[in-house]
């Protein structure tokens, strides 16, 4: 089974290991994700103003591609390419006035016929958590999980509708399925500051300094995310936070993809943990997931 | 023998006179077929214009008028009186509309105008000449009613009736009368002790000869109309004998089942036999059969009662042998002439906001839940006490609107009460927690009557309330605490309040099963499932279907003061639709040609009043002429046009279209 697949740019540079990690499992579990011919990038914002078209030609003509290379769906791993992605073909597929503005102007003949699929979404529709769990060699017991959603892979709700947006649950049955343990924790959809890390850093550090101590206060051991810009706040902003904060204790932010692909049985040499600034592989030593 | 028809052409003033040459439309009007009479007059509706039409019906002798002039809707009803007056079949008269549908549409245009309101005076006398004349249709009347709800409404509502002297049936859900508001400890704006006002009502209401109570029970069957409703009411089995009973508690103390207290809105626990609430009355247990171990594993416990034969601890325990679990569910029937739906509301269910916990932080409550703090006789005597741990609150955040004015993800309507009991609650919270702080979060203050905005005001300024402006985002749990995430609006500052206990003003929505009664009883809801009223402002208790009439929460949310003035309403229009002996109706209806109709029965479908039946010894069908509205549905969906409108047959619609069709070409 072959998935067309949208790695998007950030997944090609700083987050090479949530992109390589995905391919990885998916062979794993039987499928296989075929990249997107020429794809570009998405434009990683939508745009929130009904009169801006341009920021969406980008994401529509992806789009597009996907539908004449003979794709009725498209897999990507970033939230933020998702949420783009997702969003744009929602007006394609609702707003014939902004869908007919946007393909005139890209020249394509496109009406939302392409299903935009995050890979989590793939893993519990297509794949299955009970398959998942079946294909599961390396268990993650023991090991406490909090499951960070961050704002864009849930919202819009209307729009993205993958699960509830104040009380999703479907990373938390992912980790279940590989045999974690999830914790409950209040902040796992508030905002990790997202593009404030570039304008206002403080914003970003308060923003990722409540989350990470809340899922520190509800036991977790590690954080695990979906998306390149939460991985980097939650991560980077930690030596910040420990500065205005000495009481603050560390913990490791890794992507899902890592702890799925550990589970599956592959090393964790090959899983990028050098690049993490909090080191995960101490934690994952001590819980008996790695030697 | 052909109708001597009189014509005449009212000026309305310069309303029609202004563009209609009047003169000219009865000189037109007097050359037509079968017109002995016509005229025309400043202002027929006045006395003198009505002894025109009079004097003439009797000196010419006419039997058939049309009047030319306003709706009908405006004063068909004053001349067909008159023409009664002097011996004329009323609906031998109709009326010409030629002022709304003719002179104010055509001002600039008066030979226009004109020829078109002689065209509308023809197709008229046209009518006319066919139309029969018709009695009334009387209906018989029981003078007896049934109240479905017995809340604050459903009591207020059967004491003034029975009080009049009129019998009265009340069909409750729950094991005791008084609804929720036996679970509110006291009002606003007065801090009146609700259990003692409420007592008194129930008392009343056990007490009165001309009240039958029944409790358990819900409607199973309504058939028949107004003036002639029969009710048929499931009672389901309450397993324990009044009459033996002597409320000893023997059988609280054994049975060894625990559930959530719905009365207690969660604080407490009760068995499957338990004491419904506090209210005098309520005393003697109730065993609640989905709950029961006796019933577990019998597929059908409604049908099948007795059949288990397990736990009968209740029945062992019991000294006189009061509880029989043998006991099944029975059937009654009431056969009454009104109806009053007082069916009340539900709490609109924590568990759908999630932002809020989702009903699962066990510090974040309802506002019914508060109020059973706040109730001497309820779960913690009276204190207000967190439900974690039982400790005394000192920060409490209210949260109004939650789930209300909040039209795309919740209810889009103002639940009406939540800002005055909001208030209250925080001013009897402060008054027992004297180092407490209260904070109110609110989008607006709605305190629209009497002493009510005094009653908010006094909470700001004597109490110390702090009123915060602005939507709770977010509530969580954390360190012990529960966290408000909040913003100030007015001062434009995000907040974050370390609480306590936290309560929801949670909307109010229609009773659950609201829909199911609704199309049982024949009753139009609205989008939000709250019973529609006929008229908003003429005609605000009375329903979609004649002789059913809506009083408090069920039609809207309110307080208990408008709840009680509606409910005094539907008594008082029953007692003078019960001052007649005998209904009447209005003639024009729908007839059925018996030799044309072929029974398909398509009408009893379509008919929206259940007016249409099928006979079943004809095998063709009936119209209820107490039933039927005249709407026509019937008329057009009969494949045979075996169904008519007396006096608006098709031929006679046939004949009006020709005659201005016809006039409209030559215009």
């Amino acid at each position: 089974m072959k998935y067309p697949y949208f790695p998007g740019c950030t997944l090609y540079t700083k987050a090479k290991k949530l992109d390589d990690a995905g391919r990885e499992c998916s062979l794993k579990l039987g499928f296989e994700l075929e990249e997107l011919k020429d794809w570009t990038c998405c434009g990683a914002t939508f745009p929130l103003v009904n009169d801006q078209h341009i920021t969406m030609s980008g994401p529509t003509r992806i789009l597009a591609d996907t539908k004449d290379q003979g794709n009725d769906k498209l897999v990507t791993l970033c939230s933020v390419c998702f949420n783009v992605l997702k969003r744009t073909n929602h007006v394609m597929l609702n707003d014939e006035e902004r869908r007919a503005k946007i393909t005139d102007f890209i020249e394509r003949d496109y009406h939302g016929e392409v299903e935009v699929l995050h890979y989590l979404q793939l893993l519990r529709d297509e794949i299955g958590f009970d398959v998942l769990k079946e294909k599961v060699v390396k268990p993650l017991e023991g090991l406490k999980v909090a499951c960070y959603y961050g704002c864009l892979l849930l919202r819009p709700v209307k729009e993205i509708g993958l699960d509830s947006m104040e009380d999703p649950t479907i990373f938390e049955d992912f980790i279940r399925a590989l045999g974690g343990e999830p914790i409950e924790f209040p902040y796992k959809v508030e905002c990790c500051g997202a593009f404030q890390a570039v304008y206002s850093m403080d914003t970003a550090t308060r923003c990722s300094r409540d989350i990470l101590r809340s899922a520190k206060n509800c036991g977790a051991d590690v954080v695990i995310t979906t998306c390149p810009l939460c991985q980097f706040n939650l991560d980077d902003r930690q030596p910040e936070i420990q500065k205005s904060d000495p009481g603050f204790s560390s913990i490791p932010v890794v992507y899902f993809t890592q702890l799925l692909a550990l589970a599956l049985g592959l090393s964790a040499e090959d899983l990028g943990f050098e690049r993490n600034l909090i080191d995960p592989l101490p934690l994952l030593q001590e819980k008996g997931i790695i030697a | 023998m052909e109708k001597k028809l009189g014509v005449f052409v009212c000026w309305c003033g310069s309303n029609i006179a202004g563009s209609i040459d009047v003169d000219l439309a009865v000189a037109e009007a007097a050359k037509l077929d079968g017109v002995v009479h016509a005229e025309n007059y400043m202002y027929m509706c006045s006395d003198p214009g009505q002894q025109l039409v009079k004097d003439t019906i009797s000196e010419k002798g006419l039997d058939g008028v049309v009047v030319a002039c306003c709706s009908p809707r405006m004063h068909e009803n004053t001349f067909r009186k008159a023409a009664g007056a002097v011996g004329l079949n009323s609906y031998l008269l109709e009326i010409a509309n030629i002022r709304e549908q003719c002179s104010w549409v055509h001002q600039n245009n008066k030979p226009l105008a004109t020829a078109k309101a002689v065209s509308i005076i023809e197709g008229t006398l046209d009518k006319v000449k066919e139309n029969l004349p018709l009695e009334t249709i009387t209906i018989d009347l029981t003078k007896r009613v049934c109240v479905v709800g017995g809340g604050i409404a459903g009591i207020m509502s059967a004491l003034d009736l029975a009080n009049a002297d009129y019998d009265v049936a009340i069909i409750e859900r729950e094991p005791a009368i008084g609804g929720h508001m036996a679970q509110i400890s006291q009002t606003f704006p007065y801090f009146h002790n609700i259990l003692e006002l409420l007592q008194k009502k129930i008392d009343e209401v056990k007490a009165h000869p001309r009240i039958k109570l029944y409790l358990n029970s819900e409607v199973e069957v309504l058939d028949g109309y107004v003036g002639n409703f029969n009710v048929t009411i499931k009672t389901r089995p309450a397993f324990v004998d009044p009459a033996k009973c002597t409320a000893c508690g023997k059988c609280l103390e054994v049975c060894p089942v625990s559930v959530a207290d719905e009365f207690n809105r969660g604080l407490s626990q009760r068995g499957a036999i338990f004491r419904y609430n506090q209210t005098e009355g309520a005393r003697i247990p109730v065993l609640e059969q989905r709950d029961c171990l006796h019933f577990v594993d019998v597929e059908d416990v409604e049908m099948d009662a007795g059949a288990g034969e397990k736990c009968t601890a209740c029945v062992d325990v019991c000294p006189e042998n009061a509880i029989d679990l043998g006991t099944i569910r029975t059937f009654n029937e009431e056969f009454v002439g009104a109806i009053v739906m007082a069916t009340g509301y539900d709490l609109y269910s924590p568990a759908k906001m999630p932002e809020y916990g989702a009903g699962k932080l066990p510090d974040v409550i309802d506002a019914l839940a508060f109020e059973r703090l706040l109730d001497p006789t309820g779960p913690t005597k009276g204190q207000v006490l967190r439900p974690s741990d039982g400790q005394v609150p000192k920060k409490v955040v209210f949260i109004q609107c939650v789930g209300s004015r909040d039209p795309e993800r919740h209810k889009a309507y103002c639940s009406r009460a939540c800002c005055m009991y909001t208030a209250k609650q925080a001013r009897l919270y402060r008054q027992q927690v004297e180092d407490g702080t209260a904070f109110i979060s609110y989008m607006d203050i709605r305190s629209d009557s009497r002493d009510f905005e005094e009653f908010v005001q006094q909470g700001m300024e004597e109490e110390n309330l702090v009123y915060i402006r602005g939507r709770v985002a977010k509530v969580i749990q954390e360190d012990g605490f529960l966290r408000v995430f909040t913003t100030d609006t007015l001062s434009s500052r995000q907040l974050e309040i370390e609480a306590d206990l936290v309560v929801l003003a949670m909307a109010m929505e229609p009773k659950a099963g609201i829909r199911d009664l609704a199309k049982k009883m024949n009753v139009t809801i609205d989008g939000d499932a709250f019973l529609s009223e006929t008229h908003i402002k003429l005609y605000p208790v009375e329903s979609s279907t004649k002789g059913v009439y809506l009083a408090g929460c069920g039609q809207s949310p309110k307080d208990i003061t408008d709840t009680v003035s509606q409910a005094l309403a539907t008594a008082g229009k029953i007692q003078t639709m019960f001052s007649n002996e005998t209904l009447i109706a209005d003639p024009l209806i729908a007839e059925v040609k018996n030799d044309v109709c072929s029974g398909c029965g398509i009408c009893i479908d379509i008919c929206p009043y259940g007016a249409r039946l099928m006979n079943d010894f004809t095998r063709i069908t009936d119209v209820n002429q107490a039933v039927c509205q005249g709407c026509g549905a019937c008329i057009a969906a009969c494949p045979n046009k075996a169904c008519e409108l007396i006096n608006s047959t098709s031929r006679q619609f046939i004949r009006m279209i020709g005659d201005f069709a016809g006039k409209a070409e030559a215009v």
